[in-house]
Protein backbone atom coordinates (compact mmCIF):
# COMPACT_ATOMS: atom_id res chain seq x y z
CA UNK A 1 0.00 0.00 0.00
CA UNK A 2 2.92 2.49 0.55
CA UNK A 3 6.09 2.36 -0.63
CA UNK A 4 9.17 2.84 2.05
CA UNK A 5 9.37 6.08 4.37
CA UNK A 6 12.72 6.93 2.59
CA UNK A 7 11.04 7.23 -0.65
CA UNK A 8 8.20 9.03 0.42
CA UNK A 9 10.84 11.53 2.19
CA UNK A 10 12.75 11.38 -1.36
CA UNK A 11 9.47 12.61 -2.75
CA UNK A 12 8.75 15.16 -0.64
CA UNK A 13 11.70 16.66 -0.54
CA UNK A 14 11.75 16.57 -4.66
CA UNK A 15 8.52 18.03 -4.55
CA UNK A 16 9.48 21.11 -2.13
CA UNK A 17 12.38 21.94 -4.43
CA UNK A 18 10.12 21.47 -7.95
CA UNK A 19 7.00 23.44 -6.15
CA UNK A 20 10.05 26.66 -4.86
CA UNK A 21 11.53 26.65 -8.21
CA UNK A 22 8.52 26.58 -9.99
CA UNK A 23 6.80 29.13 -8.69
CA UNK A 24 10.22 31.04 -8.39
CA UNK A 25 10.54 31.04 -12.51
CA UNK A 26 7.19 32.72 -12.42
CA UNK A 27 5.70 29.77 -14.71
CA UNK A 28 2.65 29.22 -12.39
CA UNK A 29 0.96 31.94 -14.04
CA UNK A 30 -1.69 32.33 -16.96
CA UNK A 31 -0.30 35.01 -18.79
CA UNK A 32 3.46 32.64 -19.14
CA UNK A 33 1.25 29.82 -20.25
CA UNK A 34 -0.97 31.88 -22.88
CA UNK A 35 2.09 34.32 -23.45
CA UNK A 36 3.86 30.52 -24.73
CA UNK A 37 1.17 28.98 -26.37
CA UNK A 38 0.71 32.26 -28.13
CA UNK A 39 4.71 32.64 -28.82
CA UNK A 40 4.79 36.12 -27.22
CA UNK A 41 6.52 35.32 -23.85
CA UNK A 42 9.59 32.52 -23.89
CA UNK A 43 9.60 32.38 -20.26
CA UNK A 44 7.98 28.78 -20.01
CA UNK A 45 10.47 27.52 -22.94
CA UNK A 46 13.13 28.86 -21.03
CA UNK A 47 12.54 27.24 -18.07
CA UNK A 48 11.70 23.67 -20.07
CA UNK A 49 14.65 23.64 -22.25
CA UNK A 50 17.34 24.28 -19.78
CA UNK A 51 15.71 21.74 -16.93
CA UNK A 52 15.95 18.88 -20.47
CA UNK A 53 19.20 19.97 -21.20
CA UNK A 54 20.96 20.30 -17.81
CA UNK A 55 18.72 17.32 -17.42
CA UNK A 56 19.72 15.04 -20.18
CA UNK A 57 23.60 15.44 -19.67
CA UNK A 58 23.57 14.57 -15.51
CA UNK A 59 20.98 11.65 -16.29
CA UNK A 60 22.69 9.87 -19.32
CA UNK A 61 25.73 10.52 -17.07
CA UNK A 62 24.10 8.29 -14.38
CA UNK A 63 22.96 5.47 -16.58
CA UNK A 64 26.62 5.30 -18.29
CA UNK A 65 27.80 5.00 -14.91
CA UNK A 66 25.51 2.10 -14.21
CA UNK A 67 23.88 4.64 -11.29
CA UNK A 68 20.58 4.44 -13.45
CA UNK A 69 18.03 2.86 -15.71
CA UNK A 70 15.91 4.83 -18.30
CA UNK A 71 12.08 5.05 -17.70
CA UNK A 72 11.05 5.96 -20.74
CA UNK A 73 7.04 6.11 -21.69
CA UNK A 74 6.03 3.74 -24.89
CA UNK A 75 4.87 5.54 -27.68
CA UNK A 76 2.01 4.16 -28.16
CA UNK A 77 1.02 5.87 -31.18
CA UNK A 78 -2.93 6.96 -30.64
CA UNK A 79 -2.43 7.43 -27.04
CA UNK A 80 0.60 10.19 -27.40
CA UNK A 81 -1.07 11.59 -30.63
CA UNK A 82 -4.70 12.30 -29.45
CA UNK A 83 -3.65 12.94 -25.71
CA UNK A 84 -0.61 15.84 -26.92
CA UNK A 85 -4.05 17.06 -28.65
CA UNK A 86 -6.56 16.69 -25.58
CA UNK A 87 -3.83 18.24 -23.41
CA UNK A 88 -2.63 21.25 -25.21
CA UNK A 89 -6.32 22.01 -25.87
CA UNK A 90 -6.70 22.18 -21.71
CA UNK A 91 -3.68 23.76 -21.20
CA UNK A 92 -5.07 26.76 -23.29
CA UNK A 93 -8.69 26.56 -21.78
CA UNK A 94 -6.85 26.36 -18.40
CA UNK A 95 -4.22 28.39 -18.20
CA UNK A 96 -1.73 26.05 -16.17
CA UNK A 97 -0.16 22.88 -16.76
CA UNK A 98 -0.91 19.53 -14.12
CA UNK A 99 2.28 20.93 -12.09
CA UNK A 100 1.87 24.28 -12.45
CA UNK A 101 -1.73 24.26 -11.87
CA UNK A 102 -0.62 22.62 -8.06
CA UNK A 103 1.71 25.55 -7.68
CA UNK A 104 -0.53 28.10 -8.47
CA UNK A 105 -3.30 26.81 -6.36
CA UNK A 106 -0.14 27.56 -3.55
CA UNK A 107 0.07 31.31 -4.73
CA UNK A 108 -4.15 30.97 -3.71
CA UNK A 109 -5.01 31.29 -7.36
CA UNK A 110 -9.32 30.39 -7.45
CA UNK A 111 -8.95 29.50 -11.23
CA UNK A 112 -6.15 26.70 -10.63
CA UNK A 113 -8.25 25.32 -7.95
CA UNK A 114 -11.23 25.22 -10.13
CA UNK A 115 -8.79 23.70 -12.65
CA UNK A 116 -7.34 20.98 -10.26
CA UNK A 117 -10.89 19.95 -9.75
CA UNK A 118 -11.96 19.66 -13.12
CA UNK A 119 -8.25 17.22 -13.17
CA UNK A 120 -9.58 15.50 -10.88
CA UNK A 121 -12.73 14.91 -12.90
CA UNK A 122 -10.42 13.88 -15.59
CA UNK A 123 -8.96 11.40 -13.84
CA UNK A 124 -11.68 9.77 -12.86
CA UNK A 125 -13.89 9.56 -15.78
CA UNK A 126 -10.27 8.56 -17.86
CA UNK A 127 -9.82 5.45 -15.18
CA UNK A 128 -13.74 4.30 -15.86
CA UNK A 129 -13.44 4.62 -19.55
CA UNK A 130 -9.56 2.38 -19.04
CA UNK A 131 -11.12 -0.58 -20.18
CA UNK A 132 -12.28 0.08 -23.03
CA UNK A 133 -9.64 2.92 -24.15
CA UNK A 134 -6.40 0.13 -23.29
CA UNK A 135 -7.57 -2.15 -25.96
CA UNK A 136 -8.24 0.13 -28.71
CA UNK A 137 -5.04 2.53 -28.06
CA UNK A 138 -2.56 -0.83 -28.04
CA UNK A 139 -4.65 -1.79 -31.35
CA UNK A 140 -3.55 1.15 -33.13
CA UNK A 141 0.00 0.43 -32.44
CA UNK A 142 2.59 0.45 -29.70
CA UNK A 143 6.25 1.10 -31.12
CA UNK A 144 7.52 0.73 -27.19
CA UNK A 145 9.98 2.57 -25.14
CA UNK A 146 11.90 3.97 -27.89
CA UNK A 147 14.43 6.62 -28.01
CA UNK A 148 15.87 8.78 -30.82
CA UNK A 149 19.60 7.67 -30.09
CA UNK A 150 18.04 3.74 -29.99
CA UNK A 151 15.80 4.87 -33.38
CA UNK A 152 18.56 6.24 -34.95
CA UNK A 153 21.44 4.16 -33.49
CA UNK A 154 23.63 6.84 -33.03
CA UNK A 155 24.82 7.61 -29.34
CA UNK A 156 22.80 9.78 -26.85
CA UNK A 157 25.63 11.88 -26.80
CA UNK A 158 25.15 13.37 -30.79
CA UNK A 159 22.02 14.11 -29.64
CA UNK A 160 23.00 15.71 -26.22
CA UNK A 161 25.46 17.56 -27.62
CA UNK A 162 23.30 18.63 -30.56
CA UNK A 163 20.96 20.27 -27.48
CA UNK A 164 23.69 21.82 -25.55
CA UNK A 165 24.75 23.60 -28.93
CA UNK A 166 20.87 24.54 -29.62
CA UNK A 167 20.53 25.84 -25.85
CA UNK A 168 23.59 28.09 -26.31
CA UNK A 169 22.41 29.46 -30.31
CA UNK A 170 18.96 29.98 -28.51
CA UNK A 171 20.51 32.36 -25.60
CA UNK A 172 23.01 33.79 -27.77
CA UNK A 173 19.85 34.84 -30.58
CA UNK A 174 17.53 36.32 -27.70
CA UNK A 175 21.14 37.72 -26.15
CA UNK A 176 21.13 39.73 -29.26
CA UNK A 177 17.07 40.65 -30.24
CA UNK A 178 17.11 41.99 -25.86
CA UNK B 1 14.69 43.99 -5.60
CA UNK B 2 15.77 41.90 -2.79
CA UNK B 3 18.58 41.40 -1.78
CA UNK B 4 17.95 37.67 -0.50
CA UNK B 5 17.47 35.75 -4.00
CA UNK B 6 14.75 33.68 -1.10
CA UNK B 7 12.42 36.52 -1.20
CA UNK B 8 12.71 37.82 -4.47
CA UNK B 9 9.75 37.60 -7.04
CA UNK B 10 11.22 36.15 -10.06
CA UNK B 11 14.47 33.91 -10.50
CA UNK B 12 16.09 33.84 -14.20
CA UNK B 13 14.41 31.18 -15.89
CA UNK B 14 17.78 29.64 -17.14
CA UNK B 15 18.66 29.16 -13.37
CA UNK B 16 15.58 27.64 -12.67
CA UNK B 17 15.67 25.30 -15.53
CA UNK B 18 19.29 24.39 -14.37
CA UNK B 19 17.77 24.06 -10.67
CA UNK B 20 14.81 21.55 -12.21
CA UNK B 21 17.79 19.75 -14.61
CA UNK B 22 19.79 18.84 -11.55
CA UNK B 23 16.59 18.00 -9.30
CA UNK B 24 16.32 15.24 -11.96
CA UNK B 25 19.57 13.86 -11.32
CA UNK B 26 18.53 13.76 -8.17
CA UNK B 27 15.01 12.27 -8.88
CA UNK B 28 16.95 9.02 -11.15
CA UNK B 29 20.30 8.78 -8.89
CA UNK B 30 17.93 8.15 -5.28
CA UNK B 31 14.45 6.56 -7.18
CA UNK B 32 15.16 5.84 -10.46
CA UNK B 33 12.38 7.67 -11.75
CA UNK B 34 11.66 11.30 -12.65
CA UNK B 35 9.36 14.23 -12.60
CA UNK B 36 5.89 13.68 -13.35
CA UNK B 37 2.78 15.17 -11.74
CA UNK B 38 0.17 13.08 -13.02
CA UNK B 39 0.36 9.41 -12.25
CA UNK B 40 -0.77 10.09 -8.94
CA UNK B 41 -3.65 11.57 -9.82
CA UNK B 42 -4.61 8.29 -12.14
CA UNK B 43 -3.76 6.25 -8.93
CA UNK B 44 -5.87 8.05 -6.80
CA UNK B 45 -8.66 7.91 -9.09
CA UNK B 46 -8.52 4.04 -9.58
CA UNK B 47 -8.86 3.93 -5.95
CA UNK B 48 -11.80 5.89 -5.68
CA UNK B 49 -13.35 3.87 -8.19
CA UNK B 50 -12.41 0.68 -6.85
CA UNK B 51 -13.74 1.61 -3.40
CA UNK B 52 -17.07 2.46 -5.22
CA UNK B 53 -17.11 -0.71 -6.87
CA UNK B 54 -17.02 0.86 -10.69
CA UNK B 55 -13.17 -0.59 -11.51
CA UNK B 56 -11.48 -3.85 -11.37
CA UNK B 57 -7.59 -3.75 -12.30
CA UNK B 58 -5.73 -1.55 -14.14
CA UNK B 59 -3.70 -0.19 -11.98
CA UNK B 60 -0.88 2.35 -13.24
CA UNK B 61 1.61 1.38 -11.91
CA UNK B 62 1.01 -2.11 -9.56
CA UNK B 63 -1.67 -2.33 -7.24
CA UNK B 64 -2.91 0.03 -5.10
CA UNK B 65 0.58 2.46 -4.07
CA UNK B 66 0.79 5.42 -1.40
CA UNK B 67 4.38 6.06 -3.05
CA UNK B 68 6.90 8.63 -4.43
CA UNK B 69 4.60 10.12 -6.74
CA UNK B 70 2.10 11.51 -4.16
CA UNK B 71 4.53 12.68 -1.73
CA UNK B 72 6.08 14.85 -4.57
CA UNK B 73 2.74 16.47 -4.94
CA UNK B 74 2.16 17.32 -1.41
CA UNK B 75 6.08 18.51 -1.62
CA UNK B 76 5.06 20.75 -4.89
CA UNK B 77 1.87 22.18 -3.13
CA UNK B 78 4.04 22.35 0.11
CA UNK B 79 7.16 23.93 -1.55
CA UNK B 80 5.31 26.54 -3.81
CA UNK B 81 3.58 27.93 -0.97
CA UNK B 82 6.74 28.76 0.86
CA UNK B 83 8.16 30.26 -2.16
CA UNK B 84 5.25 32.22 -2.74
CA UNK B 85 4.72 33.47 0.94
CA UNK B 86 8.75 34.23 1.29
CA UNK B 87 8.30 36.40 -2.06
CA UNK B 88 4.88 38.27 -1.15
CA UNK B 89 3.52 36.96 -4.17
CA UNK B 90 0.32 35.71 -3.63
CA UNK B 91 -3.18 36.28 -4.95
CA UNK B 92 -6.89 35.29 -4.45
CA UNK B 93 -7.59 36.05 -8.05
CA UNK B 94 -10.52 34.47 -9.91
CA UNK B 95 -9.97 36.10 -13.59
CA UNK B 96 -6.19 36.94 -14.11
CA UNK B 97 -5.87 40.32 -16.20
CA UNK B 98 -5.31 39.09 -19.92
CA UNK B 99 -8.68 36.61 -19.66
CA UNK B 100 -10.44 39.90 -18.40
CA UNK B 101 -9.40 42.08 -21.34
CA UNK B 102 -11.02 39.19 -24.13
CA UNK B 103 -14.45 38.03 -22.03
CA UNK B 104 -14.75 40.38 -19.10
CA UNK B 105 -14.13 40.01 -15.42
CA UNK B 106 -17.39 37.62 -14.49
CA UNK B 107 -15.88 34.69 -12.16
CA UNK B 108 -18.12 32.24 -13.89
CA UNK B 109 -17.13 31.70 -17.13
CA UNK B 110 -13.41 31.61 -16.37
CA UNK B 111 -14.03 28.99 -13.84
CA UNK B 112 -15.98 26.96 -16.26
CA UNK B 113 -13.56 27.29 -18.83
CA UNK B 114 -10.77 26.39 -16.28
CA UNK B 115 -12.54 23.03 -14.69
CA UNK B 116 -13.20 22.03 -18.49
CA UNK B 117 -9.79 22.63 -19.58
CA UNK B 118 -8.76 20.74 -16.17
CA UNK B 119 -10.48 17.96 -16.82
CA UNK B 120 -9.45 17.82 -20.32
CA UNK B 121 -5.49 18.89 -19.36
CA UNK B 122 -5.78 15.11 -16.96
CA UNK B 123 -7.56 13.21 -19.35
CA UNK B 124 -5.19 13.78 -22.37
CA UNK B 125 -2.09 13.63 -19.38
CA UNK B 126 -3.01 9.90 -18.61
CA UNK B 127 -4.12 8.97 -22.80
CA UNK B 128 -0.37 9.85 -23.37
CA UNK B 129 0.98 8.69 -20.30
CA UNK B 130 2.53 11.85 -19.26
CA UNK B 131 1.86 15.86 -19.09
CA UNK B 132 4.53 19.20 -19.53
CA UNK B 133 6.70 17.70 -16.40
CA UNK B 134 6.60 13.93 -17.16
CA UNK B 135 7.07 13.66 -20.93
CA UNK B 136 8.20 17.85 -21.41
CA UNK B 137 10.78 17.50 -18.88
CA UNK B 138 11.46 13.99 -17.61
CA UNK B 139 10.64 12.47 -20.99
CA UNK B 140 12.36 14.68 -23.55
CA UNK B 141 15.68 14.72 -21.23
CA UNK B 142 15.95 11.23 -21.66
CA UNK B 143 15.44 11.55 -25.75
CA UNK B 144 12.03 9.09 -25.55
CA UNK B 145 10.43 9.31 -29.11
CA UNK B 146 6.81 10.00 -27.46
CA UNK B 147 8.04 12.99 -25.34
CA UNK B 148 9.27 14.83 -28.11
CA UNK B 149 6.31 13.97 -30.26
CA UNK B 150 4.08 14.62 -27.54
CA UNK B 151 5.63 18.29 -27.00
CA UNK B 152 4.68 18.80 -31.22
CA UNK B 153 1.05 17.99 -30.18
CA UNK B 154 1.18 20.12 -27.42
CA UNK B 155 2.11 22.94 -29.07
CA UNK B 156 0.02 22.42 -32.11
CA UNK B 157 -3.26 22.17 -30.17
CA UNK B 158 -2.24 24.47 -27.57
CA UNK B 159 -1.08 27.40 -29.79
CA UNK B 160 -4.61 26.92 -31.93
CA UNK B 161 -6.37 26.90 -28.87
CA UNK B 162 -4.40 29.89 -27.87
CA UNK B 163 -5.03 32.12 -30.24
CA UNK B 164 -8.76 31.49 -31.37
CA UNK B 165 -9.42 32.20 -27.61
CA UNK B 166 -7.33 35.41 -27.08
CA UNK B 167 -6.36 36.11 -30.53
CA UNK B 168 -3.57 38.42 -31.38
CA UNK B 169 -4.93 41.53 -30.15
CA UNK B 170 -5.99 40.98 -26.63
CA UNK B 171 -2.77 39.25 -25.39
CA UNK B 172 -0.14 42.01 -26.94
CA UNK B 173 -0.99 45.15 -24.73
CA UNK B 174 -1.58 43.19 -21.28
Amino acid sequence: MFESPSTLLLGLVTGLFFGFLLQKGQVAKYRAILGQLLFRDWTVAKVMGTAVIVGSVGVYALVCMGETELAVKPMRVAGVLVGSLVFGSGMAMLGYCPGTSVAACAEGRRDAWTGVLGMCAGALVFVAAKPVLDPLILSLGDLGKITLPGLTHTSPWLWIGGLVVAGVVALVATRRGA
Amino acid sequence: MSRNPLTRVQWSPHVVGAGIGILSWFAFATVDRGIGVTTAFEEAATMVLHALGLADGGWPVSGPTIGWEWTLLAGLLIGAWISARMSGDHSRETVPSMWAARFGDRPGPRLAVAFVGGFLLMFGARLAQGCTSGHGITGALQLAVSSWVFLVGLFVSGGIVARLMIGKKVGSHV
